[in-house]
């Protein structure tokens, strides 16, 4: 049964009458709505960080995670807890708002409740109220910024170079940022950024004589006290993404070289040492454990919204790890008590960001709308109505890569489908318009071209063996951070405790079971090799949607998990 | 960054840079290539083989030898291998990709006392253990970590 969007409303309307919050004000005043985000002030360094915002200038809805399994040392550790677990290792109330912030539990109606997370202009207020309260406060962008909505890509990330120095960014590293090439980061450094804001990565280097890209570190004074702020790009930018557009640089996780430069930042007074970190959580981790001397890992890349740090031995002490969640519906705010040239305490809360519960900051607002105006008719284009739930985030086939696949099967007249395993793009209620922005939200890459390649039975096998690796090898540094490539057309068996190779089995093309060596036509995106050619995917995907009118809920092709059992990585 | 190092040292060329290593003493120049190239080893096609004909056969395991290699490659076509020996008097230094269809990828003799220190690209083909081998004092010495070898894309 399909359903328009007026019919769809009155549903609501009725469900509204009989008793459900709607309002998100109204809700929180049942429980501690006036002072939600009122947070005493603590210690005498302050450090604010958001990451991963993937250009999201707009309150938007973002679904977290049902699946997002650990194993091996991560097995039933944060941030591989989703749901009840994550909620019953964190102590937080079910039914609550920090429950629908933190978890995927009854998320429609929730999401209708509080309204939509994030957005710039929110931020920002929000921004201003802890920097009120804590003199000298930093602001870290942890990267991903430049990237993931159609103004950011139109605009070569401007709009959002703007939106952050607005906002008071003091230092930030990167990994998405890389994807605009090399030319256009160096230019936006040494241009918008000169004075105002650090860009920083220690791991970078060139691939010549092994010269520093960028600096490694930057020391800031904190109400007089020295915080080193240590950059950590994404480790695998030039594998996970297209290699050409940053042909003469080098990455890695060096934590060899981190070492170095803690103990260089130190030498020179530091009194506090930060990584801000594109690891991902998992590397996060293991890096907090074998290099010594860093107060706290700030970390971003696997879009975990972690309530509280993890705390890490290492020989030189202990390390806090945390991790700010993604698309701007979280604030994390480091208080560091320092005494002596130590921190002697901490606190930390990573605060989610409700649009309805703060004012948006004028000035922002005027930027983003600024920004926007070119592009406001095209960006709301309406492609569809969604009857179901769409989003991305999860470790295998999200409702919106399923409408990707199903997308480029039908278009491309394809046997299979392939969908990148991104971890951005942000969420639709069951009623809401699909426009060209919504589109846009899950695509919008510098390296879009859909393609449809002849491959065999026994390569289409390599390609998710090799995928899956690097989600489930048991050694974080091994691992990518992106979720398993999305697959449409195939059933398949994942076994999680075997190794690489044979993990996935029992693959199935339309009842058959899957040849090795007969030839299928295999739809993709986002190709890493250079001058690839085709359509868009943003294209293909709109020609569907306005042929199709109305999205019925997406059956997703999942995998049966195989040695999952006692796992609190799924729901 | 030193932009007018690598502005220099471009345009003067590898020729020059190999020229300057020839002229310092370091290489002769009829030995460059060739003049002790050992068919045998180079062309052995499993790691045990190749470590023996490269008279690295019983090589026991030490921690005295020191790799750095990355955990992924960034392109398989040319992976970083940086090596350093801590054992005393050690002559020679070979690395192999266990993998490879020929493992042995270079041995490179360490003369006159000279800092056995190795820094170099091989080609990977797939994941594989990437092994190091050391011969000093007449004896032979071996360590080795995995290099993973990913097809890309898909990530974040």
């Amino acid at each position: 049964m399909s359903m328009n969007r007026r019919e769809f409303m009155q549903i609501l309307a009725v469900a509204s009458a009989a008793g459900f919050a709607l309002n998100s004000r109204q809700a929180l005043s049942q429980g501690n709505a006036g002072n939600f985000y009122d947070l005493p002030a603590f210690g005498n360094v302050s450090l604010m960080h958001f990451t991963d915002c993937h250009a999201q200038l707009q309150p938007i809805y973002f679904r977290e995670p049902n699946v997002n399994i650990g194993l091996g040392d991560s097995l039933n550790r944060p941030p591989h807890l989703v749901g009840e677990k994550l909620l019953k290792s964190f102590g937080i109330r079910p039914g609550s708002v920090e429950a629908h912030a933190f978890t995927y539990l009854d998320f429609d109606k929730a999401a209708r409740t509080y309204g939509k997370v994030g957005g710039f202009a929110h931020l920002s207020t929000l921004v201003k109220k802890i920097r009120a309260s804590r003199p000298g406060a930093l602001l870290l962008d942890g990267g991903d910024t430049w990237q993931g909505s159609a103004t950011a890509l139109w605009t070569k990330g401007q709009d959002m170079v703007d939106a952050c120095k607005l906002l008071g960014v003091d230092v930030m590293t990167g990994h998405w940022e890389f994807t605009l090439g090399a030319e256009r980061v160096q230019q936006i450094i040494d241009n918008d950024f000169k004075g105002k804001l650090d860009f920083v990565a220690q791991n970078i280097k060139t691939n010549d004589f092994g010269d520093p890209v960028f600096p490694h570190y930057v020391i800031k004074q904190i109400q007089g006290i020295p915080v080193a702020i240590i950059g950590q790009a994404f480790p695998y930018t030039p594998i996970a993404n297209p290699r050409h557009m940053i042909p003469d640089w080098s990455f890695g996780i060096q934590d060899d070289h981190m070492q170095e430069v803690v103990n260089t930042a130190r030498a020179k007074g530091a009194q506090v040492v930060v990584v801000l970190s594109h690891n991902g959580m998992d590397v996060d981790l293991k890096m907090a454990s074998r290099v010594s001397g860093i107060d706290a890992i700030m970390g971003g890349h696997t879009h975990d919204g972690i309530p509280a740090p993890s705390i890490v031995k290492n020989p030189g002490g202990q390390t806090l790890v945390t991790n700010a969640g993604s698309n701007g519906k979280f604030l994390g705010v480091l208080d560091l008590d320092v005494k002596g040239g130590k921190v002697a305490g901490f606190k930390y809360k990573l605060m989610p960001v409700f649009a309805n519960l703060i004012e948006p900051d004028a000035d922002m607002a005027a930027l983003i709308k600024k920004v926007r105006a070119p592009y406001e008719a095209k960006l709301a284009e309406k492609l569809a109505i969604t009857e179901g739930t769409l989003y991305r985030r999860g470790n295998f086939n999200g409702t919106f890569d399923q409408l990707i696949l199903d997308a480029m099967m039908e278009v491309k007249g394809a046997d299979a489908a392939f969908s990148p395993g991104f971890r951005w793009g942000t969420s639709l209620l069951p009623g809401q318009t699909i426009t060209l922005e919504h589109l846009m939200d899950q695509t919008a890459i510098t390296y879009p071209q859909t393609t449809l390649n002849e491959m065999t039975g026994a390569t289409i096998k390599d390609i998710m063996e090799d995928v899956c690796d690097n989600l489930f090898n048991p050694d974080p540094y091994k691992q990518q951070g992106g979720d398993m490539v999305r697959v449409g057309g195939i059933s398949y068996t994942c076994d999680l405790q075997q190794g690489m190779g044979k993990r996935i089995n029992n693959m199935m093309l339309k009842g058959k079971p899957l040849d090795p060596n007969k030839t299928y036509k295999v739809a993709g995106w986002a190709p890493v090799a250079e001058g690839a050619t085709g359509e868009p995917i943003w294209d293909v995907v709109a020609s569907y949607l306005r042929d199709k009118k109305v999205i019925s809920p997406r059956k997703l092709n999942l995998p049966k998990l195989i040695g999952i059992k006692g796992n609190d990585g799924i729901a | 960054m030193n932009q007018l190092r690598r502005t220099f040292l471009k345009s003067s060329g590898m020729a020059g840079a190999v020229m300057v290593a020839i002229g310092a003493g370091l290489l002769k120049s009829g030995e460059v290539m060739a003049a002790t190239w050992n068919k045998l080893a180079f062309t052995s096609n499993n790691i045990a083989d190749a470590m023996k004909n490269a008279n690295y056969g019983g090589a026991t395991e030490s921690k005295d030898i020191v790799i750095t290699v990355p955990d992924i490659a960034e392109n398989g076509a040319s992976v970083p291998v940086e090596v350093t020996s801590n054992i005393p008097g050690t002559t020679s230094i070979a690395i192999f990709v266990e993998k490879n269809i020929t493992p042995l990828a270079a041995d490179f003799e360490i003369s006159n006392g000279a800092e056995p220190y190795i820094y170099t690209f091989v080609k990977m083909g797939q994941t594989s253990q990437v092994r190091v081998a050391v011969r000093a004092g007449g004896k032979a010495y071996t360590v080795s970590k995995e290099v993973k070898v990913t097809i890309g894309g898909c990530g974040g």
